[in-house]
């Protein structure tokens, strides 16, 4: 009998995701025992008691270098700075999420299986308490998305993207108001969802096969295999570049990059906001954390190759974005056009290839994040009584009723425009230069121009807000209760301060941009 | 030779530099953030906060003449550093800097007064000085930063300030529509610096003004004409010059202020900043030089023929404006010692132009809101001080002399006989050319307004004179077009000689005609235009649109460019969008859902009216990823290599 040799494990390093999966856990059972009307509460803190140990592992391990579990997961700068990011900006849509005073009883629906637009669902609609089975299915998505950005071997990163993302299939149907909106944007999403995934598992087997061979190793899908392989397997490279294709188009799919990004308007649109709003910044940190390890640990030797191919799909992402977010009248599409557009971007970022390419890609993606939470925030908040208000009209005249929360997504949108002093200036910066020095000037040119035509839908609604009358259906903004407010004041001023003074983060992000393999 | 740009540390008062931003920005700040509450004294904080930026701005001025080294930078702190990307948030007080701080403050603050009257009867004037204050400090960041990041924000600002401040009066589809085009054409030229200022940092790592300029001779060539090229599309489209000249004049259905101020004194002057600013770019390239020459040249005869064409007193102003930029752009084009004479040029421009603005906005206010010269007639005898004033202007801009105009654009003239072999001819004889026709219709303009018979609309019975905090401005603005280039001509050049990196170098030929010979054609030329207008329209002109030739009609549609940008960017920006709508196939829900909205439907109308079918998509998904496995082949098989 042959023994059987267990891997080490740094159960240290990898407390983070250990504590989001347990409190996932426990957040399962919460449900099961903690009487009805404790457990909105009880799962909020715990879901967010969770987020700061994991945050505080995050930190106490901030020197570690390791790869851990049988080259499963690697514990490396990038990944640590990521995961930091997703954690904080988790827990700002945590706040969103648990808020129940601008809505009673909370943005989710009472019982996700009452029958749309039936005498049911309207009672419920009234006011009855939300599932709280969110906060556990939350907690889960966080959890696969710390393994995602820490894996390193495509198999580990198979398993955390559907960790993170079935619970975000179950969290887009849960809105409480129109609810056949909803469902509709969770079966497009869970449908395409999986439908990449095939993509990604076809492009994993791909890969492996051009692994076996390569001398001195065996065949396999971790990460320094296939740089290996990439080098000196005397398999046809066919199978490399259809892999690395597929693989792409996995990932491409969660960044929300064109071609694959024919989801994103209608899931944004339909799915509760501050679901939205954890999609568009956690999922996205995740999707590029992913996308960045996977193009500079294992496919670095390729670069040569895929650059040109992933250049063109950043250009048409950016294409897509600019030019059909002029066409938008609603505040998500809006908002999702702009997202698609910025995964263009970041895809400039990627190919990046230099240590400040990553750097400024890590500070981009949290830059992003802050703002578009702090943008989905106010969306939450402008409302009438069939709640959100989200149809662009109905925003004309906002200024003269609400000037702060104006101008507050005034300061907002502008960020978005990359107008200076605003984050959106220095992240585009802090990206745009070293693709410059990657002598990437075409991706450049296409994304300073794309943004120049991303700033006019933007400011179009500026002026809609401030210099139109207010009309009989200008929507009142709602006071929104301490939990939204707190997690709109982080947005904001991290969206100030990382505009006017970005250098201490930009520090942090440089320090840890270096992979271990 | 090799010239080394060194600025000295601000110590002692000019280290609070940062004041002069600071204040018109914090007082924009509060007239925006209070709202109502500022209504009864808020226009007065706005013309308070320019008032003290520019006797600050005088102070920081006399400081500066006493000092040795007249270039000191103060460095706030340092904005990103990363790796090779060091940028400061610092400022930089020189020669040239100091000129504009001035004008700035100067002329702003005569506009804030005469806006203070002009806006009384409009309820949304404390938000327009919170605009106007918040454009003052833009445009002294844009020309007070001690790099190019620190110009582009200066930039960036001014141009979401002129575009809040034309679409002001919101309730007209035509500003709004002006407001669109000129931000579009402005993001044209702002891409244009946007990508030379990633040019700098990826050949020099630096976008610090003295390691620039120091570092430009190490550059290739073709590199230097790239970057001076975008810098040039930059400047053309802030400044309304060729080719993105179009959105100028239709900015003029803004407050007539704001034209005063943004379209005429200061904003439309920022390409001329950046191109004097970065002069050891230019000069570094001849055929650069020669692009921004031709651009000069070619922009202010176009702008003169359009000019002596249009009907509207605003519009006239207007492509006036952008025909003298063109002489502005001619002299800094020049490079050399000619550069020193656009400066003077665009400080004179300042003073006149705001002058006969601020005339038309009073004739206006006269004659309820008319705009159409051939309306106006016999004005001189009701409204005394606006004629006079305006007199003024009219005298400067054609360069009679001994008015300011005389004195900053003869010079001009002068320097471009100077140039080397026919292109001496090409550009002086332009500039000659341009003269005349200045001085034709900008006596058109004035015959027609303020003499000849009156041809009102029946609802003016007796045109009033404006209020006394409009006419004071007026008056002294008309100081300012007589006396300033007379005064300037002299000590400007050579006050701006001091500016490190800039000056000192002298004309490198010989006029092909003799000074003299220039002075009296220039003057001879303006005579003659004058005489010719003033014969032509001494008895008026018929009120509706007569029939005309090739040449006018061409003129009046503003020689066909409107008709190229619209065949050249609208139409295939139009297409390429429907394109897009097309292949993303949901593009029109827009359409889709605000129709459910206005119906008012509930969740089942508006899921039905949700065509986005995920098969479609599944479909698109598919398609894009057999084009990116393709692709991937394609690359691998080195058929795209």
């Amino acid at each position: 009998m042959t023994e059987l040799k267990l891997p080490s494990i740094e159960y240290g390093a990898i407390a983070p995701i250990l504590i989001m999966l347990g409190a996932a856990l426990l957040g399962v059972l919460v449900e099961a025992f903690v009487p009805r009307r404790l457990r909105h509460w009880t799962q909020l803190l715990l879901a967010l008691a969770a987020v700061f140990a994991a945050l505080a592992m995050v930190v106490v391990h901030a020197d570690t270098r390791l790869v851990t579990i049988g080259g499963a997961i690697a514990v490396d700068g990038p990944t640590l700075f990521l995961q930091g990011a997703i954690l904080i900006l988790a827990a700002m849509a945590l706040l969103l999420i648990g808020e129940r005073s601008v809505e009673r009883g909370g943005y989710f629906v009472a019982q996700a299986a009452v029958t749309a637009e039936s005498a049911d669902d309207r009672r419920q609609a009234e006011g009855a308490s939300g599932a709280t089975e969110v906060y556990p299915l939350t907690t889960f998505a966080i959890g696969g998305m710390l393994i995602f950005v820490s894996a390193n071997d495509l198999l580990t990163m198979f398993i955390a993207l559907e960790v993170f993302s079935l619970p975000l299939y179950l969290l887009c149907a849960l809105a409480r108001r129109r609810r056949l909106l909803s469902q509709e944007a969770s079966m497009k999403y869970f449908l395409l969802g999986a439908y990449a995934s095939a993509f990604f598992l076809f492009g994993v087997a791909l890969v492996y096969g051009f692994t076996a061979g390569t001398p001195g190793r065996s065949a396999g899908v971790d990460f320094a295999t296939v740089h290996a392989a990439v080098s000196g397997s005397p398999a046809s490279p066919l199978l490399l570049f259809a892999g690395i294709a597929l693989l792409s188009i996995g990932l491409l799919f969660k960044a929300a990059a064109a071609p694959f990004h024919v989801w994103t308007p209608d899931v944004y649109q339909g799915a509760p906001t501050p679901v939205t709003g954890f999609m568009a910044a956690c999922t996205k940190v995740a999707a590029f954390g992913a996308l960045l390890r996977v193009f500079h640990v294992a496919f670095g030797g390729a670069a040569w190759d895929f650059t040109p191919v992933i250049g063109a799909v950043a250009v048409l992402t950016m294409l897509v974005g600019a030019v059909l977010a002029v066409t938008q009248t609603d505040i998500k599409r809006l908002l999702a056009y702009s997202s698609i557009a910025n995964a263009g971007y970041l895809l400039v970022g990627v190919l990046a290839p230099s240590k400040d390419g990553l750097s400024g890609t890590m500070f981009y993606l949290v830059a992003y994040g802050f703002s578009v939470l702090a943008a989905f925030a106010v969306v939450t908040l402008v409302r009438d009584a069939d709640g959100e208000a989200t149809h662009l009209s109905r925003w004309a005249g906002l200024g003269r009723r609400s000037p702060f929360f104006a101008g507050i997504f005034t300061f907002i949108l502008l960020a978005f425009a990359g107008i200076p002093l605003t984050s959106g200036f220095t992240s585009k910066f802090a990206i745009f230069a070293p693709a410059l020095d990657a002598n990437q000037a075409w991706l450049v040119v296409a994304g300073v121009l794309t943004s120049m035509v991303l700033a006019f839908p933007y400011l179009r609604v500026v002026v809609m807000m401030w210099l139109s009358e207010p009309g009989e259906s200008t929507p009142t903004v709602a006071v929104p209760g301490g939990l939204t407010a707190a997690a709109l004041m982080i947005g904001v001023a991290a969206t100030l301060v990382l505009g006017v003074a970005p250098a201490p983060l930009l520090d942090l992000a440089s320090g840890a941009a270096e992979f271990v393999r | 030779m090799e010239q080394t740009v060194e600025y000295a540390q601000a110590t002692g008062l000019l280290g609070s530099v940062w004041l002069l931003v600071a204040i018109p920005l914090v007082s924009a700040a509060i007239l925006l953030l209070l709202g109502r509450r500022a209504d009864r004294w808020g226009h007065w904080l706005g013309v308070g906060a320019v008032g003290a930026a520019f006797v600050l701005g005088l102070t920081y001025f006399f400081q500066l003449r006493g000092l040795e080294n007249k270039s000191v930078e103060r460095s706030l702190w340092q904005f990103i550093v990363v790796g090779d990307l060091k940028v400061d948030f610092g400022l930089l007080f020189d020669p040239l800097a100091a000129v504009f701080v001035l004008l700035i403050t100067g002329v702003g603050f005569l506009i804030h007064l005469y806006a203070v009257e002009y806006m009384a009867h409009d309820e949304g004037r404390r938000r327009f000085f919170g605009y106007f204050n918040l454009f003052v400090a833009a445009m002294l960041l844009l020309v007070l930063g001690n790099n190019y990041v620190m110009l582009y924000f200066g930039w960036e600002g001014v141009g979401l300030a002129s575009y809040l401040l034309i679409s002001f009066w919101y309730e007209r589809p035509s500003a709004a529509t002006a407001g669109k085009k000129a931000f579009l054409m402005n993001r044209v030229g702002d891409a244009g610096l946007a990508i030379g200022i990633f040019i700098m940092f990826a050949t020099l790592g630096t976008t610090q003004y003295d390691e620039v300029f120091n570092g430009i001779s190490g550059l290739a060539g073709g590199t230097v004409l790239v970057l001076g090229l975008l810098l040039l599309l930059g400047a053309t489209g802030k400044s309304g010059q060729f080719p993105l000249q179009a959105w100028l004049p239709d900015a003029m259905e803004g407050p007539t202020p704001v034209s005063a101020l943004i379209h005429a004194a200061t904003m439309v002057t920022a390409g001329v900043y950046l191109i004097a600013r970065s002069n050891p770019i230019f000069s570094a390239n001849a055929t650069l030089q020669l692009v921004v020459v031709s651009v000069g040249a070619l922009t202010l005869l176009i702008g003169c023929v359009i000019g002596a064409a249009k009907d509207d007193i605003k519009r006239v102003l207007a492509w006036s404006t952008v025909s003298q930029i063109g002489y502005m752009f001619l002299g800094v084009g020049l490079g050399g010692a000619a550069y020193a004479l656009a400066i003077v040029h665009l400080l004179a421009h300042g003073f006149f132009k705001a002058n006969m603005f601020l005339g038309a906005g009073s004739v206006m206010h006269g004659m309820n809101d008319q705009v159409d010269i051939r309306r106006f007639g016999n004005l001189s005898k009701y409204m005394k001080v606006t004629w006079l004033t305006f007199m003024m202007g009219w005298l400067a801009i054609i360069g009679m002399f001994p008015f300011s105009g005389f004195f900053s654009k003869e010079p001009i003239i002068v320097a471009a006989f100077e140039r080397e072999g026919w292109t001496a001819w090409l550009f002086g004889l332009a500039a000659l050319l341009g003269a005349g026709l200045t001085a034709f219709y900008m006596t058109r303009l004035f015959v027609l307004t303020f003499h000849g018979p009156a041809r009102w609309t029946e609802d003016i019975e007796h045109p009033h004179e404006s209020p006394k905090l409009m006419t004071i401005p007026l008056i002294l603005l008309a100081i300012g077009s007589v006396g300033a280039g007379a005064l300037m001509a002299g000590p400007v050049p050579k006050w701006l000689e001091a500016t490190a990196g800039l000056g000192g170098q002298e004309a490198a030929h010989e006029a092909v005609l003799s000074h003299a010979v220039i002075t009296v054609l220039s003057l001879l030329v303006t005579v003659l235009g004058a005489g010719l207008a003033w014969m032509l329209f001494r008895n008026g002109t018929a009120t509706a649109p007569q029939p005309a030739g090739v040449l006018v009609t061409a003129a009046r549609r503003n020689l066909y460019t409107d008709a190229v940008n619209e065949a050249v960017f609208e139409k295939p920006g139009i297409f390429l969008t429907r394109a897009l709508v097309y292949l993303d196939n949901r593009g029109v829900d827009g359409l889709v859902n605000g129709l459910a909205a206005g119906v008012g439907g509930g969740s089942g109308r508006l899921r039905r009216l949700q065509t986005g079918f995920v098969r479609s998509y599944a479909t698109s998904i598919l398609a894009g990823a057999l084009l990116v496995v393709a692709a991937f082949l394609a690359v691998q098989a080195g058929w795209l290599a």
